[in-house]
C-alpha cells in the first residue's frame, strides 16, 4: 500500500540544516558564470519580509542551524538587516553571500549589531580590469576596500573567487590577493555549468592543461597557509570519473527558497520539469516532508541503471539531478560525469570540442570572446527566444 | 600541540557552540557548516567560556562524573578542539 511507504519514507527523512534565501536576483554585477536561472526576468515579486520571517521561524523549529542570505545580490533588499536580525535570534548560524558591492562600514556594522556571524565576498578576479569586466562593473577596488573593513569587524574573512577559463591562469596572483587580505578561509570554486555558465560553457571550460597547473599552485599554498588560511578547491566535475554527491542527497538537508517564495531541494532544480511548492502555499514542514518535488528523487527507488544497481549509490546518490536532466534529458539517469553512464563519452566529446575552442581562441582578447553577460536584458531576450540560450 | 592545564581556553570567535533541541546534542556552529558533539565533548564544551582553566574544567568533569577517570579523554578532545579551530586560549 502507498501509505505504508509513504509511512516508512517519512520517517527516514532528516528535518533540514540549511536554509538558503535567495532574496532577491537583482544585481548590480553581471558575472557570466552566475548560477541563477537564465530566467531572472520572471521573478518580479519577491516574497515580503513577513514571509522570510515565517520561513525562517518554521525551518528553525524543524531543526535547521546555517541560514544564508544570498541573491542575486542580497544588498539590494532593503530590509536584509532585519531579516538577519530575526534569525539570529531565532538562533540561526547566519552567512551573507555577497559580491560587497552596495555595502558600505555603516552597513557592516549595522549587520555585526544585528548578530550576523558571516561575511563571504566574492571576487572575480585579481586584477581591476579582469575584475571589472567580468563582473561587468567597475567593483574591484570597492571589494577590497569591503574585505578590509570586513576583518576590521571581526567577521571570519571568507573569499570566494569562481574559476574558470578566464582566471585560472591567475592563480597565484589570486592566492596572494587572499593573504594581502588576510582571508581566513579562501573557496576557489570551479564554476559549475548551471543557469548562465551553462550557456557561456564554451568559453569558461578551463583546459586540462590549466587545470593541472591550478592545482598545483592551489596546493603549493595549501601548504604554505596551513594554520593561517583554509583554501578549498574543488576541480570541475567535468574532468572527473565520479559525479559529486549532489546536496548530499535530494531533499536530505539543503532547503532553497528562490526570491518568489519557490521551494528548491537545490538552488538549480528550478529548471527541472518538476511542479515545487511555494512557501505562499505551503508550510515548511509541508514542503519538506510531504510535497512531491521534495520527495521526488528521495532515496533510491527512483534510479535508473547504471546506478541502481551500483554499490557506490549510497555514495554519490547518483550525483547531480540537474547536469543528468541538462544532459540526457532525463534527471532520473546518472550523471554523465559518471564514467559507468552511457552519455559519459558524449560528455568527453563535449570537453573536447570546447578544448578545440579554447586553443584557437588563447591568443585572443578576452573582451573579444563571445561571453553572454548575465543582465535582465539578456534573460528577456532568452524568454523571448531571440537569443541562443537554448543551444545547450 | 602541548596542553597546558592552566590555560584558559574560550571558544573562538568565528565559532558558536549551541544546544540543539531536535538533534538534542551540543553543535559547534561555523561558516556554512556544524559538528555535532558527543554527549561527553558537549559536557566539556559548555564549559570552555574563557574563565575556566583547564584544570577546573577537569575537576568540575570529575564531581558531576565520578565514576570516571577522565582527564585523558578531556585532554584528547580539547587537542581536536585546538586543531580545528573551535577553542583558542585566552
Ligand atoms: S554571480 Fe555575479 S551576477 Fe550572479 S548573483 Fe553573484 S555577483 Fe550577481
Ligand atoms: S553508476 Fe550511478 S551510483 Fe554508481 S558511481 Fe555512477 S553515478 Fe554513482
Amino acid at each position: 500500500m502507498p501509505m505504508v511507504g509513504l509511512e516508512t519514507n517519512k520517517d527516514g527523512v532528516s528535518p533540514p540544516l540549511w536554509l538558503l534565501a535567495e532574496l532577491t536576483y537583482k544585481c548590480p554585477l553581471q558575472c557570466p558564470y552566475c548560477s541563477n536561472p537564465l530566467e531572472i526576468a520572471k521573478y518580479k515579486d519577491e516574497i515580503s519580509t513577513e514571509d522570510w520571517v515565517r520561513v525562517m521561524q518554521q525551518a528553525r523549529k524543524m531543526g535547521a542551524t546555517q541560514m544564508g542570505f544570498s541573491g542575486g545580490e542580497p544588498l539590494v533588499r532593503q530590509d536584509l538587516e532585519e531579516l538577519i536580525q530575526e534569525a539570529r535570534h531565532l538562533g540561526y548560524y547566519t552567512n551573507l553571500i555577497t559580491s560587497g558591492v552596495g555595502m558600505d562600514e555603516a552597513r557592516v556594522k549595522r549587520f555585526k549589531d544585528a548578530g550576523l556571524d558571516h561575511i563571504q565576498i566574492s571576487f572575480q578576479a585579481s586584477n581591476e580590469e579582469l575584475n571589472n569586466f567580468l563582473g561587468g562593473t567597475k567593483s574591484f577596488e570597492h571589494k577590497k576596500e569591503m574585505a578590509r573593513i570586513v576583518k576590521k569587524y571581526d567577521y571570519p574573512m571568507v573569499l570566494n573567487i569562481v574559476i574558470h577559463r578566464k582566471n585560472i591562469d591567475q592563480m597565484r596572483d589570486i592566492l596572494d590577493m587572499t593573504v594581502e587580505l588576510n582571508a581566513d578561509y579562501v573557496e576557489l570554486a570551479s564554476t559549475q555549468y548551471y543557469g548562465w555558465s551553462r550557456i557561456n560553457v564554451d568559453q569558461l571550460l578551463p583546459t586540462r592543461e590549466q587545470l593541472v597547473k591550478a592545482e598545483k599552485i592551489a596546493m603549493e599554498y595549501q601548504e604554505k597557509l596551513k594554520g593561517k588560511s583554509k583554501i578549498i578547491y574543488v576541480i570541475p566535475d567535468y574532468y572527473e570519473k565520479r559525479p559529486k554527491p549532489c546536496m548530499n542527497g535530494w531533499g536530505a538537508i539543503f532547503l532553497t527558497i528562490t526570491p518568489d517564495g519557490t521551494a528548491l531541494p537545490c538552488h538549480e532544480a528550478g529548471q527541472l520539469p518538476i511542479e515545487f511548492p511555494n512557501v505562499k502555499d505551503l508550510s515548511i514542514q509541508e514542503i519538506w516532508n510531504d510535497s512531491p518535488g521534495f520527495n521526488h528523487f528521495r532515496g533510491f527507488d527512483w534510479m535508473k541503471e547504471p546506478c541502481r544497481s551500483c554499490p557506490e549509490k549510497e555514495k554519490d546518490f547518483g550525483g547531480c539531478r540537474c547536469q543528468a536532466f541538462m544532459m540526457t534529458g532525463d534527471a532520473a539517469n546518472a550523471d554523465p560525469v559518471c564514467d559507468k553512464s552511457p552519455h559519459h563519452q558524449a560528455l568527453l566529446d563535449d570537453v573536447e570540442r570546447i578544448g578545440k575552442i579554447a586553443a584557437k581562441e588563447k591568443n585572443m582578447d578576452v573582451k573579444e570572446q563571445p561571453l553572454i553577460f548575465r543582465n535582465m536584458k539578456n534573460s528577456k531576450k532568452i524568454l523571448k527566444g531571440e537569443s541562443k540560450a537554448e543551444l545547450v | 600541540m602541548d596542553i597546558n592545564k592552566t590555560d584558559i581556553p574560550e571558544v573562538a570567535p568565528s565559532f558558536r557552540l549551541q544546544w540543539e533541541e531536535v538533534q538534542d546534542c551540543y553543535v559547534v556552529l561555523y561558516p556554512e557548516g556544524m559538528v555535532k558533539l558527543s554527549g561527553s565533548a558537549g559536557e566539556i564544551m559548555k564549559r570552555i567560556n574563557g574563565k575556566l582553566s583547564i584544570n577546573v574544567i577537569i575537576k568540575e568533569l570529575e564531581t558531576t562524573f565520578p565514576e570516571n577517570k577522565l582527564e585523558d579523554d578531556v585532554i584528547k578532545f580539547l587537542e581536536v578542539a585546538y586543531a580545528n579551530g573551535w577553542i583558542r586560549n585566552k
